[in-house]
């Protein structure tokens, strides 16, 4: 039952993102990003961590997308469509795009064969859900396991947005 | 497995004609609303006091001429009124009518609702860009500031009773209100969120994106007929659910409150009595018809659905009420009065919020 599904929203997700980097018009494929952030939340949902598929669409979808497509609506599409679509970074293009497949043909591999943690990793995370539910266990684990990262991670947030505040100050004056 | 889809389909199709239904029948709520608080009479014309009016009015908008204008992109033109008024219908899968009448219940209910109806913004944007004429690029403009900003209030307000309640389910948010509303315990956050409802739904006085005066119709300027229709009924479809999870959330759902069943039973069990004795002297078939009738009376009056629905409608009145009272405000103050005034205090509810429980 739920190959069918995987299938569907796997090759959707693939197919939404191709067309983000291939459509000429930015609006197109800014609703493209936003279709294949759905396709996401659906796999999300189909591991299990439906807090997380949740938190995909408000953040993701709902908030960060209608930013991308506030500031690309102000931009003249029309002008943008005669622009080049590739450019000449196309080298280190590929070098890194080919060294982030490794890493996930490495990652993959490993869960396949289930040669470290991951999958062990997965089980545990599998089990407190069914104990105490899905939010509950995301709450307690980033609260307890993972507050140091945590931390890091909001104090890079503030500094972002006092970077931001400082840099639309500038502007101003 | 087969009979639990088809008992789930029946579902659907029961709330998905309840809810069109009644989007459509607020029209004419609001048009008899506003009417009476301008003293006037409002539709009069269409059937008893113009009840048909909304047939009408759909049948009219329905036969319209369907127009694409010539600068528009017409794929995104022709996707942004789905993408208005679907958000607003999903929501509605995960609303509980009553304690044992709802389609899904999901453990993050409320995040999911925040989150889809986050996505009706992408509507409003889509058709001011896709329409190509400038009155619908600044409506869409408009639109996607004042939503994304006011969505953020609308999330935080409900972080207080979220706390309080200790769930995101909404089931279990309505238990949690057994007995005492969370209006009692929350006013502040109550009041931020319905000021961030009004904001968010393009109401009066935030009507901002589609002003008259300034903006043609704003977003809606290019549409025509159906697709019209469709950003029609998507405002009031949104509405409707932020009324309904503020009843869900602030005033018990579909609970009656104890005093209120109370003297409701007592009243029907009085006049079935009274109505009974007067009867006295008929066949005591008819006195037992009527007792029957009592009962029947009484399950309806303190049923979950009609309560939900009556607090529904008390939101929606409150609406069309502002609509009728305030002006519209300026940008620049919808801007500052919600990041200056709005946030801080949502950030010091739920810090009072968290202070008194710990402490409780």
């Amino acid at each position: 039952m739920e190959w069918p599904f995987f299938l569907i929203f796997a090759v959707g997700m693939i197919a939404s993102s191709v067309m983000v980097i291939s459509l000429r018009n930015m609006v197109h494929s800014a609703l493209s990003l936003l279709l294949s952030f759905f396709f996401v939340a659906a796999l999300y949902v189909m591991l299990g961590a439906e807090f997380l598929a949740a938190i995909q669409i408000l953040i993701y979808a709902g908030a960060i997308m209608m930013l991308y497509v506030f500031v690309i609506m102000l931009v003249n599409v029309r002008e943008q469509m005669g622009v080049r679509q590739w450019n000449r970074q196309r080298a280190f293009a590929f070098i890194i795009g080919g060294l982030l497949a490794a890493e996930f043909l490495v990652i993959l591999l490993t869960g396949f064969f289930d040669l470290l943690p991951p999958a062990r990793v997965v089980a545990e995370g599998a089990k407190a859900t069914a104990e105490i539910g899905n939010t509950e266990a995301f709450g307690s684990v980033l609260y307890t396991q993972f507050l140091f990262p945590f931390e890091v991670v909001s104090l890079l947030l503030l500094a972002a947005m006092i970077g931001a505040i400082v840099l639309a100050k500038r502007e101003i004056k | 497995m087969w009979l639990e889809v088809g008992f789930a389909l029946i579902k659907i199709l029961i709330i998905w004609g309840a809810v069109s239904f009644l989007v459509a029948y607020m029209v004419y709520f609001e048009r008899k609303v506003i009417g009476h608080i301008q003293v006037r009479m409002g539709p009069m014309r269409v059937g008893y006091h113009g009840l048909l009016q909304p047939i009408a009015d759909g049948l009219k908008l329905f036969l319209k001429e369907d127009i694409i204008p010539h600068q528009a992109d017409r794929p995104v033109f022709l996707m942004a009124p789905l993408f208005a008024l679907i958000p607003a219908f999903i929501v509605y899968s995960v609303i509980p009518i009553s304690g044992n009448f709802f389609i899904a219940n999901i453990d993050i209910g409320i995040i999911y609702i925040l989150g889809i109806s986050s996505l009706g913004v992408f509507g409003i944007v889509m058709a001011g860009w896709a329409s190509g004429s400038k009155y619908s690029l600044l409506g869409g403009f408009r639109s996607a500031a004042q939503l994304i900003s006011y969505e953020i209030f609308l999330g935080f307000a409900l972080i207080g009773p979220l706390m309080v309640a200790g769930s995101l389910n909404l089931l279990e948010i309505v238990e949690a209100q057994k007995n005492v509303w969370f209006i009692f315990y929350q006013p502040l956050a109550f009041v931020l969120y319905f000021v961030a409802g009004l904001a968010e739904t393009n109401r009066h006085p935030f009507d901002l994106p589609e002003a008259e005066t300034e903006l043609v119709g704003g977003f809606h300027t290019e549409y025509s007929g159906m697709k019209f229709a469709f950003f029609f009924l998507a405002e009031y479809a949104n509405m409707m659910v932020i009324c309904s999870i503020g009843a869900i959330i602030f005033f018990g759902g579909w609970q009656i409150p104890q005093f209120l069943e109370t003297i409701i039973s007592g009243g029907v069990d009085l006049v079935t009595s009274l109505v009974a004795s007067a009867l006295g002297a008929a066949p005591t078939g008819l006195a037992s018809l009527v007792q029957n009738i009592g009962g029947v009376v009484k399950a309806v009056l303190i049923s979950g659905p009609l309560w939900f629905f009556l607090k529904v409608l008390f939101g929606m009145f409150l609406f069309f009420w502002i609509r009728g009272t305030l002006p519209r405000f300026r940008y620049d103050r919808l801007m500052a009065m919600g990041w200056k005034l709005m946030f801080p205090l949502a950030l010091l509810n739920i810090f009072i919020t968290g202070i008194v429980l710990h402490l409780v």
